[in-house]
């Protein structure tokens, strides 16, 4: 490509805003590696804040007026450079997980700091390094706009996410993280047999570049047809979600929390990268039906799980397989069956407020059923009853994250629902308004099931075999807060 | 037959058996050769891009090579992950296959897994 060497981009102030979401937090993992799992925590919590500022600036500097941020990595245009990329969907996904990590450090403290006089575990560097470095790593994911190092921000995403799972060290956890290692390889490494078949055939991995090139052949076909293959895996969308419930089920609470409301929407952030941004013309109505199928067979399939699920924390797993599902209808409400390709409109925004209020609620809920889990020692829901009365504050919690994934006004699920239901209604596709309330219902059902054990009496009153911290608890609350908040937005900036 | 026919064929059975192998076979170690193997042919695939020069018409391309060196290093440290996983589930549990299938129903739970 003799046309793109050496060729000086002039990088805008701004752009070095893109460097600093990355390269922050793997700076503070480091420092937390070199000082001890002694240190780590104090290292992580004081990163958080200006890893916090960081996204706030990108988000002032790209959500009010459109604008887009860019990088050159060492002032190399693509193709041959690798650009970083911020716009709007991007913004809006680094302040959340930008919100919902420095929550999650908060939530931790109680868990994985170590008081004086203890001797150091390993726990308390493994969390917080790792933690730091799924930040960043999610980070990169957002702002990659090349399709290689995309694969790379997947990978160390992996890598991070993994041993999240199995901080204990029990049997059944290792085996579980060792089920979701396999699941992840499986899906990053059709991404980058997709990515290699891309390169090939239109010599450049830049995803704007790759827009303007793409022609619907049949190599375009295999390849994206693979990496979305891949992605779903990571994304544990219905039938390839085996690996999350029971990678849940013995993970820490503030590990689970990040792995829901997080990691998994990483990957789906590049299936709509690839299928909105990089290939937006390729597909056609059958592809986008196919995928909202999917994601119709994940909310029932995790819907009715939930619902028979005896531990609280499978119950809140299964339900982030339905709430995935509910990510996957924007595809056809999108596509333009006139244009004959996806066109960014009510039913993207929808979609994309439908995953940043999942991650606050579920956030907030797995927190919650963590801190009862801590403070009963056990999760089982038919043992729940008196909860309401003991830690009314968690329960509050769980109901307000329950609200806004049931979709009930003002909730940002609300907002998202209604956005889809639109979508659907003026394109004229009833049936995935059927799936959409249906669904609801099914959501509804679950999260009172738990409400209803949870505000039963005993005729003794509950014992708590563990108090659990305020503060931990006020920090569940605030971010279920958020998720039903975030429905007023409707009448503020993005009106 | 060209070379680089050749050898993108071989890249496809690769990606072929490696895939078979990781989703069918219940040991753990097996499926994480097959993965191997499926990289493998992925790396491959790679290179046959650079043989021919890639879109730009090049006598060949470097961009694919570079990029094989990278994939190499993430898959090795995938593999080295795997490895430490298997051998400490091994060591705690005596049992070193994933064979029951993760519990859908009414039973999940974590002494299930």
């Amino acid at each position: 490509m003799p046309d793109s060497l050496a060729v000086p981009l002039a990088n805008p102030s701004g752009g070095l805003w893109l460097v600093a979401a990355i390269v922050w937090p793997v700076l503070a993992a480091l420092l937390a590696i070199c000082s001890g799992g002694r240190l780590a925590d104090r290292i992580a919590l004081l990163a958080m804040p200006i890893g916090l500022g960081i996204a706030v600036a990108i988000a002032m500097a790209v959500l009010p007026v459109g604008h887009v941020l860019t990088y050159a990595v060492g002032g190399w245009n693509p193709p041959l450079g690798i650009l970083l990329r911020a716009d709007t969907l991007s913004a809006a996904m680094l302040l959340t997980a930008a919100i919902v990590i420095c929550a999650t450090g908060i939530f931790a403290r109680g868990a994985f700091s170590l008081r004086a006089g203890t001797p150091e575990t390993r726990g308390s560097l493994a969390f917080w390094t790792l933690l730091l470095a799924v930040w960043s790593a999610m980070n990169l994911v957002f702002l990659g706009n090349d399709l290689f190092n995309l694969y790379v921000a997947l990978e160390l995403l992996t890598f991070a996410a993994v041993p999240l799972v199995c901080l204990d060290g029990s049997a059944a956890t290792l085996a579980a993280a060792l089920r979701y290692l396999l699941f992840a390889l499986l899906g990053s490494v059709l991404y980058l047999l997709g990515t290699g078949l891309l390169y090939g055939a239109y010599g450049t991995l830049d995803i704007t570049l790759l827009a303007a090139r793409v022609r619907p052949d049949f190599a375009t076909w295999v390849a994206a047809a693979v990496m979305t293959t891949g992605l779903l895996a990571k994304t544990a969308l219905f039938p390839l979600h085996l690996w999350l419930p029971p990678a849940h089920a013995g993970a820490p609470p503030a590990a689970s929390a990040v792995l829901s409301a997080l990691v998994v929407k990483a990957s789906f952030f590049l299936v709509i990268r690839l299928w909105f941004d990089a290939m937006p013309g390729l597909w056609n109505s059958l592809a986008t039906q196919l995928l909202a199928a999917l994601g119709a067979g994940a909310i029932f399939y995790g819907s009715v799980l939930a619902l028979r699920q005896q531990r609280l924390k499978l119950l809140i797993a299964y339900s982030t397989v339905a709430q995935i599902g509910y990510l996957f209808l924007m595809f056809p409400l999108a596509f333009d069956p006139i244009a004959g390709r996806l066109q960014a409109g009510i039913a993207l925004t929808g979609g994309l407020l439908q995953t940043v209020s999942h991650a606050f609620a579920k956030a907030g809920m797995f927190m919650a059923a963590g801190l009862v889990a801590t403070a009963i020692g056990h999760d089982r829901i038919a043992g729940l009853a008196g909860i309401g009365r003991a830690m009314p504050i968690s329960l509050f919690a769980f109901g307000l994250a329950g609200v806004s994934l049931i979709g009930l006004p003002p909730s940002g699920g609300f907002l998202a629902k209604w956005l889809l239901l639109s979508a659907a209604i003026a394109s004229g596709q009833w049936w995935w308004v059927a799936v959409l309330v249906i669904g609801g219902l099914f959501t509804g059902a679950y999260v009172l099931l738990v409400l209803v054990r949870a505000m039963g009496t005993t005729e003794a009153p509950l014992i708590l075999h563990v108090s659990v911290s305020r503060y931990r608890e006020l920090t569940a609350l605030i971010l279920s807060l958020m998720a039903v908040l975030l429905g007023l937005i409707a009448f503020g900036p993005l009106a | 037959m060209s070379s680089t026919t050749l050898f993108g064929m071989c890249a496809a059975a690769l990606v072929g058996l490696g895939l078979y192998g990781l989703l069918i076979h219940p040991q753990t170690l097996r499926r994480i050769v097959a993965f191997n193997l499926l990289g493998g042919g992925v790396f491959l695939m790679f290179g046959v891009v650079a043989r021919r020069g890639a879109a730009a018409g090049m006598a060949s391309d470097p961009v694919p090579q570079a990029l094989v060196i990278t994939g190499v290093v993430v898959a090795f440290s995938a593999t080295a992950l795997a490895i430490a996983l298997l051998l400490r589930l091994f060591a705690d549990s005596g049992d070193a296959s994933l064979r029951s299938p993760p519990h859908d129903g009414v039973a999940a739970d974590r002494t299930h897994v």
